[in-house]
């Protein structure tokens, strides 16, 4: 019988990933594919869902960008306290055998760097694409040489790798590279678009992982449900097929807060 | 021939299982998805004048007979609300009942008139959510007369039928239901959740929930679901159209429902149990039920077991 209901988990380790970043190592046999999610409660605050960053041996991992009250919170915790955890949710990232790109922006990087992870362990040939505003938040590059994983980079800023987006690299790469057969993206909308476009225009498969604001996590309270097919963001998805994203008429327009009233992008925080 | 068609006062439905209020009826969509799925009827998240943003997580739990929720009311007030309705309406054949909820006896006049202008099919009166109490200082349907006040309210502000829904939580609910059909409620729906309960991490030795209590509903409840329903048949005399909602999971509870005199059946929780089809499950096995026991419509079953 599951229940959805948190259980306490001890921070075993925290990795200081870059400038306000942080991710958080519990030792629990969570048996997560790659794009699921788990809800993390902090107890008298707020609870709020996370990727899964990492899963290894009867561990696993999330990582934490301080951008409002509660990931600032989490982010001040330390080692040996307790979360509550419950998940994993969604439907994840489907592996694909062969020589794949992950395109990840931000924070949305999290997510790709556990799929790089088993891709890689599948035999799959992986190409790391990670954009971010500037040297100080580029995320997992040393995780992923260390794995073997051919990485590049893109800032705002110029200050890492190439000044640009994340999509110019995989412009480039999808070029170069006409064996590809899968893209992987998790990251702004805005940028997922852009690569959902770039794969229609070289005809290769894509995965994107989108986010809407959940509540239960587990299909029921219909707060993430996305116009205008209606299908839950937590349970058809968060992983969607290039195909599948062109129905979802919202996607890059406009998400729902928790009252359920519309905010479009370009004026969101 | 079995038909499983049924009426809620004068509105028709294609079959008698009806999305219940709080699952998955925040957006316009989101309900077309749920016809999709098999609906008889759908009805909103209950909707308030102004957007209000709920409680914050955890709002929702399940243990192992059931679910407990305090949502916190939230809602994208009746303008948006108004246009996910015509969204459902424009996209979907069944009836949309929108639920509504208020903080005052004139609040609901208000709020009646507001969403009339978006046309649902019916109008349902949450008066019995836990989470929320009137300016009395406890949920309004815990007292015959404020039920009663709230009906009266609404019924001056609309020509939509009107259903209300009503809590368990109270000694007599045949009461209620008499006052809330003296003053002019066209349907009843039977019941909202119990409780309220609560669940305690005992690690973090805290209330799970941020609201502390919430409202239970699934399989647990039934018992006292198809208990009310049958309560409320007998204080009404059968003469008011009722949905028996609490702990619907199978075509078999649906048909309980039926026998204790409900006309059509509420379903929510049973979406986490058996999927977000569980609507055209439980049609074909009320109609396999049916068919099994000779059975040829859902109104020869109604009140059948008084």
């Amino acid at each position: 019988m599951i229940i959805e209901q948190p259980i306490m988990l001890k921070i075993e380790k925290i990795v200081e990933e870059a400038k306000d970043i942080r991710t958080f190592i519990f030792k629990h046999q969570l048996d997560s594919k790659p794009g699921q999610f788990v809800n993390v409660w902090i107890p008298g605050a707020d609870e709020k869902p996370f990727s899964v960053s990492y899963q290894d041996d009867g561990r696993f991992g999330i990582t934490v960008f301080s951008v409002g009250t509660f990931s600032k919170k989490l982010n001040s915790m330390k080692a040996g306290e307790k979360v509550g955890i419950r998940g994993p949710y969604g439907n994840g990232f489907t592996l694909k055998r062969g020589h794949v790109a992950l395109v990840g922006g931000g924070c949305g990087t999290a997510p790709l760097a556990f799929l790089a992870n088993e891709l890689k362990k599948a035999g799959s040939k992986v190409e790391f694409i990670t954009g971010a505003r500037s040297i100080d938040y580029v995320l997992f590059v040393e995780r992923m040489q260390k794995a073997g994983i051919s990485t590049q980079i893109a800032t705002d800023d110029g200050s890492c790798g190439i000044k640009g987006f994340a999509t110019d690299l995989l412009q480039d790469i999808l070029k170069k590279n006409p064996g590809i057969s899968m893209v992987y993206t998790c990251g702004p909308e805005i940028m997922m678009k852009k690569v959902v476009d770039l794969c229609d225009m070289h005809r290769k498969s894509c995965e994107v992982s989108m986010e809407r604001h959940m509540k239960c996590g587990f299909g029921v309270c219909g707060q993430c449900c996305v116009d205008n097919t209606g299908i839950r963001v937590c349970k058809e998805g968060p992983v969607f097929s290039n195909d599948s994203i062109k129905g979802i008429f919202e996607f890059n327009k406009y998400k729902r807060d928790s009252s359920g009233k519309k905010v479009p992008f370009n004026v969101c925080k | 021939m079995v038909d499983l068609s049924t009426k809620i006062c004068r509105v028709r439905l294609d079959n008698p299982t009806i999305l219940a209020s709080g699952i998955l009826g925040v957006t316009g969509a989101s309900l077309v998805n749920v016809v999709k799925n098999g609906a008889g009827a759908v009805t909103t998240k209950s909707i308030g004048i102004e957007p209000r943003k709920g409680h914050p997580c955890p709002v929702i739990l399940t243990y192992d007979k059931g679910m407990v929720n305090a949502v916190g009311l939230s809602t994208a007030g009746i303008e948006e609300s108004s246009a996910e309705i015509g969204f459902a309406k424009k996209n979907s054949r069944v009836p949309i009942i929108a639920s509504i909820f208020a903080c005052s006896v004139k609040e609901f006049g208000v709020i009646s008139k507001e969403i009339s202008k978006a046309k649902p099919d019916l109008i349902e009166v949450n008066i019995s959510c836990p989470n929320v109490e009137s300016e009395f200082g406890r949920p309004f349907g815990t007292d015959p007369k404020i039920s009663a006040d709230v009906t009266r309210s609404v019924k001056k502000n609309t020509n939509i039928p009107v259903i209300v829904k009503l809590s368990p939580n109270v000694g007599n609910i045949g009461e209620i239901a008499k006052a809330v059909a003296a003053a002019g409620a066209d349907a009843i729906n039977a019941i909202n959740t119990v409780g309220p309960g609560m669940a305690i991490n005992i690690e973090a030795k805290t209330p799970v929930l941020s609201n502390k209590r919430g409202g239970v509903s699934g399989p647990a409840i039934k018992p006292i679901a198809v208990r009310c329903v049958y309560d409320v048949y007998d204080a009404t005399n059968g003469k008011i159209p009722i949905i028996g909602t609490g702990g619907i999971t199978y075509g078999r509870d649906a048909v309980e429902m039926f026998m204790a005199g409900a006309s059509a059946v509420g379903i929510g929780t049973a979406v986490y149990y058996r999927g977000i089809d569980v609507f055209s499950k439980v049609s074909m096995e009320i109609k396999e039920f049916m068919e099994k026991e000779g059975h040829s419509s859902i109104k020869e079953m109604i009140g059948v077991a008084h």
